[in-house]
């Protein structure tokens, strides 16, 4: 903690969890999204998001994070209207999701060349965020450090094969948090890794190179 | 390094060095955050610019909120001051106004410092940028009073709660009030533990006050409770340059908000399910913006 802590963030109101904070769940869609061209979102808010979302701009405020905005951008307001310029097709709509956070967004993106994905994620107060599931895999992650997220096939020796090419390409990286979760024994499993360090260019494509890793994407600090 | 655990720890520190709490702030995140005095100052004077910019933008005659229950406010108050001064002279007036403006600002999803949230956000502004433009305080001396606020804020949030739905409404206007009249009482010339006496006694003004928020909107009542919370920052710091002093250490009122903050049911902690949320009237209001 420290006094800006206390005396800020700088951002558009007016609420820290839903409206701040949405705009940062947006932002970690965006970095998934990674400069792709982006056709449609659909997204789900539950609890009280799905209550309040007209009244706190929850909705503006999570389109413009996944556009790119961030929590002190003015342009947070005509989100709708940025949105339509730019093609992007998008809907709200209220569920409940069991057990999730009070505040928790789902949102689904469909891109231009094809992809899609979907990020599961709750605002927890004071603009913090928790990231709870990338493309329907468990994860956990706060979006403060960058983030190294790696799908990969359950099979032994994957994460020591890991960290052990991110410890000797890369000394100085140094891991702060990490998590797994697989969905069976075999079957798909995420690396959820965050990392002190600003991570360097080629560590996504040389983790993609390791054996029985389908894909890893890094996400920067939101 | 400081620990931000206790006010007095604060206060001791800056007496044995014959400094203000603000200096000793200033030099110490400077350190933690191993950037420059100048640099840590500039952010904070720039915060101080968006301060005035949200008071100025809230104040606008067509300022209406995004859920259409508020709207106005800002401009109601100052219009007031400016003709007549009302009940309480022009310079409280105004700077009541300016509180709402600022809480007006936030409500129609305008650029503000939360300070320390964005529901108590009017407070701070209101009592700095009227020092600054109606008593032509140095803009120095008052972004360095907002590290003393922002210090003894640290403290607040480690020793009890910052956070509505933690500690309620105590937490959020009472700390900004709390924060704003310690830097008043440092830009008034007083000593530390007249800064330490200021917060003790502005958390005592508002000790218990629930987070009811009608439809779970940052509008009613925060926005009118911006304008009483900017109030009692005043009298509280007021009443120690006159020379009275807490009876209650601020520390010992800061552990007792912590504990009534516990106590307080989940109704009244930002659920809006009590209170003013729960009123016939704050429930019609509720379905009239959602339906």
């Amino acid at each position: 903690m420290n006094v800006f802590d206390i005396i800020g963030p700088v951002m558009i109101g007016p609420s820290s969890s839903h409206t701040a904070g949405a705009v940062r769940l947006g932002n970690v869609v965006n970095k998934l999204i990674d400069d792709r061209k982006l056709n449609k979102v659909e997204i789900i808010f539950s609890g009280s998001f799905a209550q309040t979302y007209k009244g706190h701009g929850t909705d503006k405020a999570l389109l413009a994070g996944i556009m790119g905005y961030k929590s002190y951008s003015p342009e947070i307001r005509d989100a709708l209207t940025i949105a339509d310029e730019r093609g992007i097709n998008y809907s709200f709509t209220k569920e409940n999701i069991k057990d999730a956070h009070p505040n928790t967004a789902v949102v689904r993106f469909y891109l231009e060349d094809g992809t899609e994905g979907t990020m599961q994620g709750a605002s927890i107060g004071g603009g913090n965020i928790l990231v709870n599931q990338i493309n329907g895999m468990n994860v956990e992650f706060n979006g403060d450090n960058n983030t190294i997220l790696v799908m990969h096939e359950d099979k032994p020796g994957v994460i020591a094969n890991v960290t052990h090419m991110m410890h000797f390409e890369h000394e100085d990286l140094n891991i702060s948090n990490f998590h797994l979760s697989r969905q069976e024994k075999g079957g798909d499993a995420i690396m959820t890794i965050e990392i002190d360090n600003q991570p360097p260019e080629e560590l996504v494509d040389e983790i993609r190179g390791i054996e029985h890793v389908k894909n890893a994407i890094l996400i920067r600090r939101v | 390094m400081l620990k931000y655990e206790s006010i007095q720890e604060l206060v001791l520190e800056a007496e044995k060095r014959d400094i203000k709490i603000s200096q000793l702030v200033l030099e110490d995140q400077a350190r933690c955050m191993e950037k420059s005095e100048r640099e840590i100052y500039e952010k904070m004077e720039e915060s101080f610019q968006i301060m005035r910019e949200s008071v100025k933008a809230g104040m606008d005659k067509n300022q209406r909120s995004t859920s259409g229950l508020t709207g106005g406010e800002g401009f109601l108050m100052n219009e007031y001051a400016r003709n007549n001064g009302g009940l309480s002279g022009s310079f409280m007036t105004k700077a009541i106004a300016r509180a709402l403006s600022a809480s007006c600002c936030n409500a129609s999803m305008g650029k503000i410092v939360a300070a320390p949230t964005a529901g108590s956000c009017g407070i701070l502004p209101g009592c700095l940028v009227s020092l600054y433009e109606d008593k032509e305080y140095d803009v120095k001396d008052i972004v360095m009073s907002m590290f003393t606020a922002a210090g003894f804020g640290m403290v607040i949030a480690s020793r009890a709660s910052i956070a509505g739905a933690q500690g309620g409404c105590q937490a959020e206007c009472g700390s900004a009030a709390a924060m704003a009249a310690a830097s008043l009482v440092e830009l008034g010339g007083g000593s530390p533990s007249q800064c330490a006496d200021a917060l003790a006694i502005a958390i005592s003004s508002q000790m218990g006050l629930v987070c009811d928020p009608v439809a779970g909107l940052v509008e009613i009542p925060c926005i009118k409770r911006n304008a009483s919370g900017l109030m009692i920052a005043f009298s509280s710091a007021d009443m120690v340059l006159a020379g009275l002093d807490a009876k209650i250490p601020a520390d010992e009122c800061l552990d007792a908000m912590a504990e009534v903050g516990d106590s307080l049911p989940k109704s009244l902690k930002e659920t809006a399910k009590g209170g003013l949320a729960a009123t016939p009237t704050g429930k019609k209001l509720r379905d009239q913006v959602f339906g």
